[in-house]
């Protein structure tokens, strides 16, 4: 078991069982919580485990702030989505589109990273700001080969399709090609996020720790920071890539709203950050909280401000449109009060 | 020891005269501009409308300009990059547009006089709003941070954030609508063109501002310790100075440029939104980085390329305006990978 985790375990008797917890959660999640939103809930946080590891290998492990993870989503989502629109339905359209997807942001990533991580590490942070606000425009004034603000809508391979079902039960529920969907998504997620716990714990990963301690002795020690930098990005962006490949297979719709808005990225961050930077496992648990939280925190939100109607400025913060200001407020504080997050602070303790 | 008193020593110090290429490699990127604008000329052919153009793009290029100074000074200080300078742009746009919103009859009365007071209002509001809420996001968010580059940009990013939002909560989740000043309205013949009076309005203002700037940069004490600050930070403090104050007070004197930045943005739109500033943010950070970081001649240099290129290419090819000042930053980044006018620094 430990070494399909790397050697790198959740180190602590509560992580470990709440990571168990989620992953037999995501595991049995069509029995265990029948429903559509459930099991679209469960979907979009195998996704963004995946997402928000493959940014914790660049802020986390590396050091490095990007603001262009969601174009290199989109990226991958954008290949599926083109592809099936033109190959028509089919695995193939899906292979092309993913990996096309996943040569484009890995070509994108070394160019961004080659120009600005040669000078000043500071500048990869503002230029990709800039690219991918780029990339946003584009994607939504294209609208002759992206779709514009209205995005993609293609079909898929009729096997992962909702209308294909099997004759069969299975613990009461019957099985759908929703349901081989959502298995799809959990195993590839569940495989790229073992992959990527083996990068990081691998000689390569520890360079890229050093480097983010102390870039300048690793730089001294012999190693090449500024290759190992763009390597880190380059691989950041592949993952991202495949997590945006298998979001555009699971909705079967892509737009610049679902897959390159600015709030995504600030969700990420969020993942990130509180789940605990610099272990993989972090993400997984940020990804998780998020998520959920999103689903249903909102309603919880709508409900607050309905109930404090006649208090004039509490009942507009508590409105669910700025769902954004709180999360700041708590990104502010998690950055100031749990540097290390969740993961970090329950490893410290079981540590003592 | 003995004391010389016999005059200056004998021998005579002698500078090297730089080479015609040095010279040049030293002045090209104020050459640049003259070169972008003459291209421009050939390639739009019609003398007014290329004098139209020009006249809007270096409107756009000045506004941008008093945006970003801030943020270049900031940085060259104390090695500080916020994120969150956006905010102010979008706060200063609000605070000021609710001013002249509120001095209806000053506007709408066609007095060239009471249209600037009102306007003067405006700006003065914005700024003082802008300035004092930078003070509290450097005390409250930076201060805390100092030094580390990763928690620093997380930080001000939520800092962006929580302003926005709050802009939100304030003003409403809608973009305002506004008219400008009745005698700003309109266009006014210029040599043989016709150009908008408020961007003209613009580029005097941005001009005297950046003339401004630099006399204070250049003939006065506490520009002195700021440039000084900015090479070499530590040797200004152990001479004895104060660099946090300085710093704090160009931290506040930033925001509030941005505030202004803002009001002018937002006449010149003529409608505003709380992710303005975010928008705005974009093309801050492109000019500062081809004028490389913490100067703020580069960053003029920078904003008016900027202006001057997109609005040249939004006329001539307008589906690659988009990406024109990605494509700037990436020429000027493979020219001077430090952006062009680097600060030197004393390490």
């Amino acid at each position: 078991m430990i070494r399909l985790f790397s050697g790198d375990g959740p180190r602590s008797t509560i992580l470990a069982l709440i990571l168990i917890v989620i992953g037999l959660a995501l595991a049995f999640a069509p029995f265990l919580f029948p429903g559509v939103r459930a099991l679209e809930t469960a979907a979009r946080i195998c996704i963004f485990v995946v997402l928000a590891a493959s940014y914790d290998l660049l802020l986390g492990y590396t050091g490095i702030v990007s603001f262009a993870h969601t174009m290199f989503f989109g990226l991958g989502a954008y290949g599926v989505a083109l592809a099936s629109t033109h190959m028509g339905r089919g695995f193939t359209a899906l292979g092309v589109g993913t990996l096309a997807g996943l040569a484009a942001a890995v070509a994108l990533a070394l160019v961004i990273g080659l120009f600005s991580l040669r000078v000043r590490a500071i500048f990869f942070a503002m230029i990709t700001l800039a690219v991918a606000s780029a990339v946003t425009v584009l994607a939504s004034q294209l609208s002759a080969v992206t779709g514009g603000e209205d995005g993609l809508v293609y079909q898929i391979p009729r096997a992962l399709g909702p209308a294909m079902r099997l004759d069969r039960e299975i613990a009461g529920v019957t099985i759908t090609g929703k349901i081989l969907n959502y298995y799809v998504v959990f195993a590839i997620s569940l495989v790229l996020f073992l992959l990527m716990l083996r990068i990081v714990n691998s000689p390569f990963g520890r360079v890229l720790q050093a480097i983010r301690e102390n870039d300048f002795r690793a730089e001294a020690i012999g190693y090449r920071v500024v290759r190992y930098r763009v390597t880190a990005t380059c691989l950041s962006a592949g993952f991202a890539a495949l997590a945006g490949s298998l979001w555009a297979i699971w909705l079967r719709y892509v737009g610049p709203g679902t897959t390159l808005s600015f709030e995504i990225m600030l969700d990420i961050l969020l993942m990130v950050v509180i789940g605990g930077m610099g272990t993989i496992w972090g993400a997984a648990l940020g990804a998780t909280l998020m998520v959920l939280a999103q689903s249903y925190l909102q309603n919880l939100m709508a409900l607050a401000a309905g109930a404090t109607e006649a208090l004039p400025i509490l009942s507009r913060l508590l409105d669910p449109d700025r769902w954004l200001l709180w999360l700041g407020v708590l990104f502010i504080l998690s950055v100031y009060f749990f540097p290390t997050g969740i993961v970090g602070r329950l490893r410290a303790r079981a540590a003592r | 020891m003995s004391v010389q008193s016999e005059g200056a020593p004998a021998h005579r110090p002698t500078f090297a005269a730089l080479s015609a290429r040095d010279k040049l490699a030293k002045s090209a990127p104020f050459l640049l501009l003259p070169v972008l604008a003459l291209v421009g000329l050939a390639l739009i052919g019609t003398w007014p409308t290329w004098l139209t153009l020009t006249v809007s793009g270096l409107a756009m290029g000045m506004m941008i300009f008093v945006m970003a100074s801030g943020l270049t000074l900031v940085f060259g200080l104390m090695d500080v990059i916020n994120f969150g300078h956006g905010a102010f742009i979008s706060v200063g746009a609000f605070v000021g547009i609710s001013v002249l919103a509120g001095l209806g009859d000053w506007t709408g009365a066609a007095s060239l006089a009471l249209n600037i007071g009102a306007v003067l209002a405006a700006v003065i509001a914005a700024m003082a709003v802008t300035g004092a809420l930078g003070w509290g996001f450097e005390r409250v968010l930076v201060r805390p941070v100092y030094g580390a580059h990763l928690r620093q940009i997380l930080v001000t990013v939520g800092g962006l954030i929580v302003i926005e939002q709050m802009i939100h909560v304030v003003w409403g989740p809608d973009e305002i609508f506004l008219t400008r000043p009745e005698m700003l309205k309109g266009v006014t013949l210029f040599a043989g063109a016709a150009v908008e009076t408020y961007r003209l309005l613009a580029v005097v203002v941005g001009l005297v501002l950046f003339v401004a700037m630099r006399m204070v940069l250049r003939r006065t004490k506490i520009g002195l310790i700021v440039r000084a600050g900015v090479q070499n930070g530590e040797m200004v403090e152990a001479l004895g100075y104060r660099l946090r104050l300085v710093f704090v007070g160009t931290f506040v004197a930033g925001s509030a440029l941005a505030g202004l930045g803002g009001v002018m943005w937002g006449l010149y739109q003529e409608v505003i939104t709380a992710g303005m500033g975010e928008e705005m943010m974009i093309l801050v950070f492109v000019v500062v980085i081809i004028g490389g970081l913490g100067s703020v001649e580069g960053a003029f240099i920078g904003a008016l390329l900027v202006g001057l290129l997109q609005n040249y290419v939004a006329f001539l090819a307008p589906k690659l305006a988009l990406v024109s000042n990605i494509g700037l930053m990436t020429a000027i980044l493979m020219w001077r990978p430090e952006g062009m006018l680097p600060v030197v620094r004393a390490k």
